[in-house]
């Protein structure tokens, strides 16, 4: 969620002492896993903060595309993705993406969060939330584009 | 339901399309994503995408030495208390 081995070991270890002070809040509304999960993001994301990353509603201004032109992604030439995609590919592609597409895409994609939730957490509308992960799949697939033709050239 | 009689063109499409790939009966109707094969590439990537990412889910462990540190951590945190409370 990081993208950042070191950063997600101090994170871990915050999880782990907010877990040690806030225990005893726990009211077992929840499953245990559950709320320690929402305990971990809480970090991550107060953290995303501290950095003055924004987490939301980065337009293209502040990751502008390299060709400048949105519906390059339609391309006739370009080849579709392959019914499978390397796991490595892909996981490097997601550490590279901007911090608000790449917390979005963690969210909903990868931990399965509904776009509702997520725009509870990052108080930000849902529509928001959408508009994040749809940018975070495309620049995905242009990442993964561009390892195909990498891959298929060597 | 009743289906899109108005053709969108590409452009259109992509703007609905963070609205509509959460759901697969708008997309069924909509009559855009039924004639254009690049719409329908595009939108078969991205379903690609989200599936491979499910299998995403962090499987790494944590080192040894950052339990160590949390263990030490809490083990501080818990002295300072004590103290604290001691000196009340």
């Amino acid at each position: 969620m990081v993208g950042n081995v070191a950063e997600a070991e101090d994170l871990t270890q915050e999880t782990f002492l907010q877990l040690h002070r806030k225990i005893s809040t726990f009211r077992g509304d929840s499953a245990f896993s559950t709320w320690l999960h929402r305990l971990a993001i809480n970090v991550v994301l107060m953290h995303l903060r501290k950095k003055g990353l924004p987490l939301i509603s980065m337009d293209e201004a502040l990751e502008p595309a390299p060709e400048g032109n949105p519906s390059r992604g339609f391309g006739a030439s370009d080849p579709a993705l392959s019914g499978s995609i390397d796991r490595m590919a892909l996981e490097r592609a997601v550490t590279c993406l901007p911090a608000g597409y790449r917390l979005v895409f963690v969210l909903h994609d990868i931990e399965g969060y509904e776009h509702h939730e997520i725009a509870a957490m990052l108080n930000c509308s849902i529509g928001n939330s959408k508009s994040q992960l749809h940018k975070a799949r495309l620049k995905l697939r242009d990442a993964l584009r561009t390892y195909s033709r990498q891959e298929a050239r060597r | 339901m009743t289906q899109d009689t108005n053709p969108q063109t590409c452009e259109e499409f992509q703007a609905q399309l963070p609205e509509l790939i959460g759901s697969s009966e708008k997309l069924a109707m909509n009559l855009h994503i039924q004639n254009c094969p690049r719409c329908r590439s595009l939108l078969s990537d991205l379903m690609t995408i989200a599936e491979a990412a499910r299998e995403l889910l962090p499987t790494v462990e944590p080192p040894e030495e950052v339990w160590k540190h949390i263990e030490s951590a809490i083990k501080n945190e818990q002295g300072l208390r004590e103290s604290e409370t001691g000196r009340e």
